[in-house]
């Protein structure tokens, strides 16, 4: 399964962003593999339209759970039409620290 | 001849000042006024007249899932984030589509069509033999005021003298507004705010090569900044209107205050002569 982090920065060490579309980094997680592969967020100073874009992102890359901090209504649209599941992170954890609080089944479902 | 009243900073007095000078002006000859503030368009609130009304139109993208196979292309080109595609279907964001038609042409499949969607109107109004108010009206929720803008100057297309009444602000609106016209008067106010927003008007202006110059609303006399500021960038000061309580009462009523006071009426008058010369257009 491919998870999708909203980061600060490139390593999973990074801190989480709480935006979605306008995270400087998505950081995409494989379950199975325990990789972790960091892509810079194109649309991070685009003008507008950005949700939805971001979304795009996600289901290219096939990730079909999102950790983050907060959406707006256009990705809320996309992400649901997508059937992606998204839950926020606890404000100033790591990556890592996301993921493992994932797969305890620790964090607040939001979508 | 098209003139364009803008300020950079809101609440300046640009609409007052549109309404007078045109209602003044037109006592000598023919002017269509055009609101251009398409968000909130206010110049119908000083004349009364029969209007007529049309609806701005846009095109938006319509989606043939038959034929569709959701390679992405459409997705891809639309830099406005209009339109999602999903695993099993496309999501269209009508809010966020900018009517460029883009996804329809570099659709392989022919999936895309388009269809109109209604996003405001422009009201048509004669207020009397002489003077011809149009005002471009946004629907409410709608992002994009451009193409209403467009639709409002294009309805008084083919007049000798037009005066557009601009938004405030100094984005996408106030360009469509200025782009290709002959002169800017720009409202400013004897306050640091005005000022500050009346340096960032003017470079509009300058950057799309229009002469602009500037009138002080409720002018204090206390107008040094400005008139430094107006000295330095070349900006002929063409008129101060005082901060007067005879001025501020009729307005509050919606009245124009160059119909109660005669001697503004000139005024108006002569600053549009004034600009006549400055740009050789023909009075």
């Amino acid at each position: 399964m491919k998870l999708c982090i909203t980061a600060k920065g490139e390593s999973p060490d990074a801190q989480v962003e709480e935006r979605f579309g306008r995270a400087p980094f998505f950081i995409f997680h494989d379950t199975e593999q325990d990789t972790y592969m960091a892509e810079a967020n194109t649309f991070a100073d685009a003008a507008g339209g950005v949700g939805p874009r971001s979304a795009q992102v996600l289901i290219d890359h096939g990730a079909t759970v999102l950790v983050t901090g907060q959406l707006g209504g256009n990705a809320r649209r996309a992400l649901e039409g997508a059937g992606i599941e998204v839950y926020q992170a606890a404000a100033g954890s790591t990556v890592r620290e996301a993921v493992a609080a994932y797969s305890e089944n620790k964090l607040n479902r939001i979508l | 001849m098209k003139l364009v009243v803008a300020s950079g900073k809101g609440g300046t007095g640009k609409s007052t000042f549109s309404a007078n000078f045109a209602w003044s002006i037109s006592r000598r000859r023919d002017v269509v006024l055009v609101d251009c503030d398409v968000e909130e368009p206010n110049l119908h609130l000083f004349f009364s007249g029969d209007m007529r009304e049309s609806d701005v139109t846009v095109q938006v993208p319509v989606f043939d899932m038959e034929r569709c196979d959701l390679c992405g292309k459409c997705g891809e080109f639309c830099r406005y984030g209009a339109i999602a595609v999903l695993p099993e279907k496309i999501m269209f964001f009508h809010d966020l589509c900018h009517a460029c038609g883009g996804c329809r042409i570099v659709c392989p499949n022919e999936a895309i069509s388009e269809t109109e969607r209604v996003i405001g109107k422009v009201w048509d109004a004669p207020v009397d033999e002489h003077l011809r108010l149009i005002s471009g009206v946004l629907n409410e929720g709608e992002p994009n005021g451009i193409p209403v803008i467009m639709a409002a100057k294009e309805a008084a297309e083919g007049n000798d003298l037009i005066i557009y009444d601009s938004s405030p602000g100094t984005a996408c609106p106030v360009i469509e507004t200025i782009e290709g016209s002959d002169y800017v008067v720009l409202v400013t106010e004897s306050t640091p705010f005005g000022l500050h927003d009346l340096k960032l008007a003017t470079e509009v202006a300058q950057k799309l090569g229009v002469p602009a110059g500037v009138v002080i609303n409720r002018s204090d006399g206390k107008d040094e900044e400005t008139e430094a500021f107006c000295r330095e960038a070349g900006l002929e000061i063409h008129m101060k209107i005082p901060f007067d309580r005879e001025i501020a009462r009729l307005q509050s009523r919606g009245d124009l205050f160059s119909v109660a006071m005669p001697e503004w009426q000139e005024r108006f008058v002569e600053l549009y002569e004034d600009i006549c010369t400055r740009t050789g257009g023909a009075p």
